[in-house]
């Protein structure tokens, strides 16, 4: 046995289990997906090959009398809840940061604070759903009970809105939820772990030319933390488009008339509630590209630029 | 620092903690409530009278005993299964020389891009194809195989000095030898971060399990969970028994393992970057 061979041989000894675990759980289903994305098909019939008309009806308009139509009106209002539910982003990274700065100083008992802020996070998320869904209860939630509480003290009577039951509020509840379980989380200690990274040095001079607090957070914590800042917010942004399934499975279905319905929803709605296999990976491919271009224009114009040595 | 700014700062802190704190004592309040006593306005923050019994009825209105051990099975052997899978991929990555080997692991990484909402239905419909829909192999074995552990171990394993390897090679120790002996041992913080991790992540897992599965004997708790509420949507005190029965082991785990937490979130970051 030449040398050549022997290392192959080694290796794929090793390389074996995990590698027919990827071909065949991850590589082969993306590519077939490709596949299937230019068929119809709903697993009780024979595919039927269609070519690119799935992305037609998906992403296509259609003019008459010069208003454009959108082929999927749902396709587009989905679209729009998935961003509009990624705008809490950037609040979310801010907050986490604001708590890393806190939790960074001093104190006794940080510890076991950090724990409780911590703890939202790993709780399993369908219990935490669960949770959000009885706060939110129209007439009987711990929210609009405190609303009218407060409002009983200015002497009002205020009624909170109905939350998962009213469309304009559906959206801004989950992003409440999903603010209060995400803040102590993952996010705060990567950037606990970049603030502790700064040398103190840095803050001393500062010190020294007078810089007051929030020169001190512009000028040096926020650069010297944007390595965390970029890497945070390419993964948010990754998971944010492929997200909201949980909340809307649990809370609202995907209602009331559609406002929670996220792009992952839709898929699933297509895939497994409506059989339609060929559309559903089509939107999962369109998913895929949006999330690709997003992150490829992120490390175009900001992965230079948050690099300090 | 000033005793102002100390408690000043302490008041802060606190108040924000509070604000977690509070949901999570409100649905165990709720869960030990009478159900006439849940709709009390203004709320009542301890109950009146105490109901644990709320935790039988939950616990016998479906299977939860089951979903317990099927999660913690399901868990258990994904967590066994991607760390070995992993370690043995990593260490080729990792050690050997092989034709095509920084080709491939670049396929690996760019794989981890692919949305799972992506592979899902193909993986779907292959596993129907293979007549595991329902059983427990479609809960265990698409998740053995992870690009994620594979990538972490490796660049763990680079940080070995290759010292010890050589001496151990000298001795005549083959691959897997040295793999067992040599390189497992000084990745103890880096294995248990994965194990910690998968475990989590498998324990909470949600669309998967939901998708592959149909009958009550194979639902894992999150699942079960939300069969339980599509039965009994508006029985608020048992709902949040159950709520807290989920929540009770992850916190458990949290307590135990606190340091590989962070430890493993201070990793992958550090991988991305």
């Amino acid at each position: 046995m030449s040398k050549r061979t022997r290392a192959i041989v080694v290796a794929s000894a090793f390389l074996l289990p995990n590698l027919l675990g990827f071909l065949f759980f991850t590589l082969g289903p993306a590519l077939t997906s490709l596949a299937l994305a230019v068929t119809e098909w709903d697993l009780l019939t024979p595919p039927r090959f269609v070519g690119f008309a799935n992305f037609g009806k998906l992403l296509g308009f259609s003019t008459e009398a010069g208003h454009w139509t959108p082929n999927d009106p749902f396709f587009w209002k989905y679209l729009g809840n998935t961003l509009f539910l990624m705008a809490g982003i950037p609040f979310s990274m801010f907050g986490s940061l604001l708590l890393a700065i806190l939790l960074n100083q001093k104190l006794r008992g940080i510890v076991a604070f950090r724990a409780i802020y911590f703890l939202p996070s790993i709780c399993p998320a369908v219990a935490i759903c669960m949770l959000w869904r009885w706060l939110y209860q129209a007439d009987v939630g711990l929210f609009n009970a405190g609303i009218q509480q407060v409002g009983q003290w200015f002497g009002q009577s205020w009624r909170g809105p109905g939350w998962l039951v009213d469309q304009h509020w559906a959206k801004p509840a989950l992003m409440q939820m999903g603010f209060w379980s995400a803040l102590g989380g993952s996010n705060m200690i990567l950037y606990l772990a970049a603030l502790q990274g700064i040398p103190r040095s840095c803050y001393e001079a500062a010190e020294i030319d007078g810089a007051s607090a929030c020169q001190r957070f512009f000028n040096i914590t926020l650069p010297l933390v944007a390595p965390t800042t970029f890497f945070i917010g390419t993964m948010s942004i990754i998971a944010g488009f492929q997200g909201g399934f949980m909340a809307a499975f649990i809370m609202t279905r995907g209602g009331p008339n559609g406002a929670t319905t996220t792009l992952e929803y839709y898929i699933y709605q297509n895939g497994f509630q409506w059989l339609r296999m060929g559309y559903a990976s089509a939107v999962a491919w369109v998913l895929f590209a949006l999330v690709l271009g997003f992150t490829i224009l992120g490390w175009r114009y900001a992965a230079k630029r948050v690099t300090y040595a | 620092m000033k005793n102002v700014d100390r408690v000043v700062l302490y008041v802060i802190i606190a108040a924000g903690a509070a604000t977690m704190i509070v949901p999570l004592l409100w649905m165990a309040s709720t869960s030990l409530k009478a159900s006439t006593d849940v709709f009390a306005m203004p709320p009542k923050w301890i109950p009146p009278t105490l109901h644990p019994e709320n935790y039988v009825n939950a616990w016998q209105a479906v299977p939860f005993g089951r979903f317990y051990l099927n999660s913690l099975f399901v868990a258990l052997t994904v967590t066994v299964g991607q760390v070995v899978s992993s370690a043995l991929a990593a260490y080729a990555f990792a050690r050997l020389e092989f034709p095509g080997r920084d080709k491939l692991f670049f396929a690996y990484l760019a794989t981890m891009m692919i949305p799972g909402a992506v592979t899902m239905i193909p993986l779907f419909i292959l596993l129907r194809e293979l007549g595991w829909i329902d059983t427990y192999k479609a809960l265990i074995i698409p998740g053995i195989f992870s690009a994620y552990g594979t990538f972490l171990l490796r660049q763990f394993f680079l940080t070995i000095p290759r010292d010890l390897e050589d001496a151990a090679k000298i001795d005549g120790c083959g691959h897997f030898r040295i793999l067992c002996e040599v390189v497992l041992p000084l990745s103890k913080p880096a294995l248990a971060t994965l194990a910690t991790f998968t475990f989590m992540g498998s324990w909470g897992s949600f669309l998967w399990p939901l998708v592959v599965t149909h009958s009550m004997d194979l639902k894992t708790l999150p699942v079960g969970l939300a069969a339980f509420q599509g039965q009994y949507g508006s029985d608020w005190t048992l709902l949040m028994a159950g709520s807290v029965m989920a929540i009770v082991p992850v916190i458990i785990v949290f307590v135990i393992n606190q340091k590989h937490f962070v430890e493993g979130i201070k990793m992958s970051g550090f991988g991305g970057t």
